[in-house]
């Protein structure tokens, strides 16, 4: 552990440590544009140099290894006058497109520059070297060469991560840039990435690109729904609608990256068949209904001495899941499964992407639910069900169209929690809107039995209500114990189950935790 | 010095071949060192030879040798054949009419860091010297000199002809290195060093023609003899390579430090046309000008960087008083900015800037702040990037702004270059 001062500070740092990140540790920025956690040094930008006692040059940070004893000197004249002129050479073929740059408002030259440089051009405008725009280079991304300070993020990104090595540099000197290899395109499913770590604006992504103006964003830390990996993002949003995810650093699971289909799942949650609001079946009619009522005819439908199952999805949280098992099971007696559905053939791979579709497929068997939906449908085709609640599940996942029909007859009542329309409201005679993922409190747990919190970014849509308060609004009126938030909940789940012992939802936040024991605990 | 020990072909005809270089004592020194000498014994004969590197920053040799990791038994030998320094073309001599020595040299230099696999990586454009090195090697593989087994010693040599990827970058030690593994030659942020982490990341010790070509006359005549040529801070023979307005130019074979002014004077006859001298570059492209006054100096690497400028690769270029030094500056200029590898922001940025603002003072459109503008680019283009190409190209720039101001100046008053017409200067833009 070697202790060094950097700028007048004693800072103590492991082994290994550059000195980029032991000024961080300070809460001193040395700018870099090249260095990026995740990669391996290029130390081409040289843009964090810095000043090192009884070394005669400048020394770059981020290959400089913290020793004992070391003095270090981020803001000393020298410092700042070689930072002023790596920005000035940055500038001498930059095209400065910013007011039509998606990058603008994120752009690291164009924060240090104000930091750092403001200084008045000496390059005249007309001698700059022109170089390829808005080339299309994948599915994902959009390339300016211009705007490419070279650092060789994306390179190094697609040659030691995905090992796919897509994009090279061609030519020297200053006319050297960013182009795809002859063949392929930039097409591998973590093709998004590369305009994350993009300092500028030179690689920008295909989706996001002229929607808003990134100051206008709120951002939100979450967790990815789009797998069983769990990816820690940042979900991006302004006035109830998401914008994108980014990438949320989390070594236990997804380093700075996430997949391309990740990063797109979040227009699933929003947008055209959203359900709005609570309505019930009149006839072949729906007749909307106020949410006191809805919640009136529900617990009615559970009510007296029926035979009761419910089915819940693996899209759910961990508190829709407990109470929902809650519910159905401790206080109704029901039967109740977990359903974990992905398309055939879906994808997976070895660096991050899971073949189970499912953000909480575990924490459906970490609450003791089994994961076989079908058993109950059996049971319902058979006859010996009066009352089915389908909570985020879609019927065709489980059984055929002739099925759902015939459930239909079977059926005394059958009541839809949902977040949007699907088959499933074929047979429903209540449906009761729920809120997503991105809009309420809660936790799921990823393949690795780690469990994880999500960020409420936004209202819920419409008139939907959050799944746990709708479920303990229920549940208190057939005479349990309700809970006023989705901490509350989370504390009865740590209370019944060994493996959420010692776990909150507010100690969760930023990088969750792994539950306890080998198995799931149920108390 | 009249005899000649690394241009030996000047004095024997058809050294090239094996059959003469042996009947003129070849191999006799591998010979004898690898049966009956130790590798640590080498290094050390090395390092007592005073021999410094000749590739340009004069490095001690044997001192190189000695970075090697003891632990690491694979390791390798990488000479440096790319000779691209504007003004040089010593190890072209070597290369292509003494090539036994540099392989002989290699088989002693191989024994000394105890490695097996040796690489020359010569330069792309030497299609005819990679040829000769190529039957060289064969040669000496069917002669039992190179390959397994050498002499019945046990001692390994594979050697690889490599040719280079036809960029002058490829001749920085870790530029090398990468285009060597196949890849773009981008020079290695440092450290660590090629002796730590270097072809496939395995130790590996990069050394020039000339410096290696001194091995073997070392160990054939001892680290004493060889401490007796030249100064004792920089022994031993020299190639100097002298090119421009001078008589006789060509390679010459001197003593280390020799007499700038006695070189250009005495050994290449002095100035054509009874032309006077204006300035001398005296170690390629990438080192500070002298100026006519400036030449009484030694040819060695301390004597020159206490006169202000580098020994280089030795590459001694000539210009009489006839030499427009705003139009030399943008040659110059224009290499570097074709040549930068465009890793490091200065560099990449720099070498382009900078020509632009050589070509405003030459075709005019300049400034009036450029003359002072080339200086703070210059200025912050040194000692702040990966390699040393960045100050390759700022070095001459300042000495050239410096030395010949008033030059510059008056391209700037006159809107160009006062010498010529506009006619000719537009044509010279595309030459
Ligand atoms: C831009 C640049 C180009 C170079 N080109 C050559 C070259 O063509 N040949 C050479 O021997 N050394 C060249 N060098 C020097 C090498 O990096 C290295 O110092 C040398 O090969 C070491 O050998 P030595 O110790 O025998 O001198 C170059 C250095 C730089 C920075
Ligand atoms: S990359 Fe940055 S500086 Fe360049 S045009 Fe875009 S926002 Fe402006
Ligand atoms: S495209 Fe972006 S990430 Fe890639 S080298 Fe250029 S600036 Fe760096
Ligand atoms: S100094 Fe120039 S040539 Fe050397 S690594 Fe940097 S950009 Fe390349
Ligand atoms: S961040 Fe260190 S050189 Fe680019």
């Amino acid at each position: 552990m070697p202790k060094l001062e950097i700028d007048g500070q004693e800072v103590e740092v492991a082994n290994g440590t550059n000195l980029v990140q032991a000024a961080e540790q300070l809460g001193t920025e040395v700018p870099h544009y090249c260095y990026h956690p995740g990669l391996p040094v290029a130390g081409n930008c040289r843009m964090c140099l810095v000043e090192i006692e009884k070394m005669p040059k400048l020394q770059i940070a981020c290959n400089t290894r913290a020793n004992e004893g070391m003095v270090v000197h981020t803001k000393s004249d020298r410092v700042l006058r070689a930072r002023e002129s790596v920005l000035e050479f940055l500038l001498v073929n930059h095209p400065i497109d910013c007011p039509i740059c998606d990058q603008a408002g994120e752009c690291k030259l164009q924060d240090y520059y104000m930091d750092h440089d403001r200084q008045e051009s000496r390059i005249p405008l007309e001698s700059k070297v022109s170089k390829g725009k808005a080339i299309d280079i994948g599915p994902m991304i959009m390339l300016d060469q211009e705007r490419c300070i070279l650092c060789t993020r994306c390179t190094r990104f697609l040659d030691e991560v995905t090992g796919t090595s897509e994009l090279g540099i061609f030519e020297r000197g200053n006319h050297c840039q960013i182009d795809l290899f002859p063949g392929v395109m930039l097409d591998n499913p973590y093709s998004g990435n590369v305009a994350d770590i993009c300092p500028v604006g030179a690689l920008t992504n295909k989706d996001f690109r002229f929607r808003t103006r990134v100051w206008y964003l709120e951002s939100t830390p979450s967790v990815c729904p789009g797998c069983a990996t769990g990816c820690n993002i940042d979900i991006h949003h302004r006035s109830g609608e998401v914008f994108r995810y980014r990438p949320r650093h989390n070594p236990d699971v997804n380093s700075y990256w996430m997949c391309d289909e990740g990063r797109l799942s979040y227009k699933r949650y929003q947008g055209e068949g959203r359900l709005l609001q609570p309505v019930q079946r009149a006839g072949e009619d729906w007749q909307p209904i106020a949410w006191d009522a809805a919640v009136g005819r529900f617990v009615d439908v559970l009510k007296g001495d029926k035979r009761i199952a419910g089915v819940i999805s693996a899209q759910s949280s961990n508190e829709e899941i407990f109470l929902f098992d809650q519910l159905v099971r401790e206080q109704l007696s029901g039967q109740v499964a977990g359903h974990s559905w992905s398309p055939e053939g879906a994808s997976s791979d070895e660096l991050l992407i899971d073949g189970d579709k499912n953000p909480n497929t575990a924490g459906l068997t970490e609450l003791g639910l089994t994961l076989d939906a079908r058993k109950i449908i059996d049971s319902a085709l058979a006859g010996e069900i009066d009352t089915l609640v389908l909570y985020g599940t879609d019927l065709t996942q489980v059984c055929t169209v002739e099925e759902i029909a015939e459930l239909g007859d079977k059926l005394d009542a059958a009541i839809v929690l949902d977040l949007r329309y699907g088959p499933s409201l074929e047979i429903a005679d209540l449906v009761l809107p729920i809120a997503s993922y991105a809009e309420i409190e809660g936790s799921f747990i990823n393949r690795q039995r780690r469990c994880q919190v999500l960020g409420r970014s936004m209202e819920p849509t419409g008139h939907s209500w959050p799944g746990w308060q709708l479920l303990t609004k229920v549940a208190g009126s057939l005479g349990a114990p309700s809970h006023d938030s989705a901490s509350a909940v989370f504390e009865r789940i740590a209370d019944k189950h060994a493996a959420f012992r010692g776990l909150t939802l507010a100690g969760l936040a930023g990088l969750g935790a792994p539950l306890g024991g080998a198995t799931s605990g149920d108390g | 010095m009249s005899e000649k020990i690394l241009l030996r072909h000047e004095d024997v005809a058809n050294l090239r071949e094996l059959d003469v270089y042996v009947s003129d004592g070849g191999y006799a020194t591998a010979l004898r060192v690898l049966k009956e000498r130790e590798p640590e014994d080498i290094i050390e004969e090395v390092k007592a030879s005073g021999l410094r590197g000749r590739g340009g920053a004069g490095f001690p040799t044997g001192m190189k040798w000695g970075f090697l990791p003891k632990d690491n038994p694979l390791r390798y030998l990488c000479v440096n054949a790319d000779e691209s320094e504007p003004g040089t073309f010593k190890d072209r001599q070597i290369l292509e009419h003494n090539p036994h020595l540099l392989l002989e040299s290699m088989v002693l230099a191989a024994y000394a860091i105890k490695c097996h696999k040796a690489y020359i990586y010569i330069r792309g454009e030497f299609a005819q010297g990679a040829k000769i090195l190529e039957e060289a090697v064969r040669e000496a593989v069917a002669g039992g000199h190179l390959g397994e087994d050498i002499y019945g010693t046990g001692f390994d040599l594979d050697v690889v002809v490599h040719r280079g990827a036809g960029a002058y970058i490829c001749g920085e030690e870790t530029g090398l290195i990468e285009s060597l593994e196949g890849k773009r030659a981008y020079p290695r942020v440092k450290p660590p060093f090629p002796a730590v982490y270097g072809v496939f990341g395995a130790p590996t010790i990069v050394n020039n023609v000339e410096t290696l070509c001194c091995v073997r006359p070392i160990l054939e005549r001892g680290a004493q003899w060889f401490k007796t040529i030249g100064p004792e801070k920089s022994p031993g023979p020299k190639l100097y390579c002298v090119s421009g307005h001078v008589e006789r130019p060509g390679v010459y074979e001197l003593p280390m430090g020799t007499n700038l002014r006695e070189l250009i004077y005495d050994h290449c006859g002095g100035i054509p046309g009874g032309k006077k001298l204006k300035a001398v570059i005296p170690g390629g492209s990438s080192v500070p000008i002298f100026t006519a006054d400036e030449i009484d100096v030694n040819m060695d690497f301390d004597s020159i960087a206490a006169a202000g400028s580098l020994l280089g690769s030795c590459g001694t270029i000539v210009m009489n008083e006839d030499t427009c030094m705003v139009r030399a500056l943008r040659i110059i200029a224009r290499f570097y900015r074709h040549e930068s590898c465009g890793q490091c922001t200065p560099c990449r940025e720099g070498t382009g800037w900078l020509e632009r603002l050589m070509i405003g003072l030459e075709d005019g459109g300049a400034n009036d702040r450029d003359v002072d503008l080339l200086m703070q680019v210059a200025d912050n283009m040194m000692g702040n990037t990966v390699c040393v190409l960045a100050d390759a190209a700022a070095m001459p720039t300042k000495s050239f702004v410096t030395k010949f101001r008033s030059e510059f100046e008056e391209h700037l008053q006159h809107g160009g270059c006062p010498q010529r017409s506009a006619e000719a200067m537009r044509a010279s833009a595309h030459a």
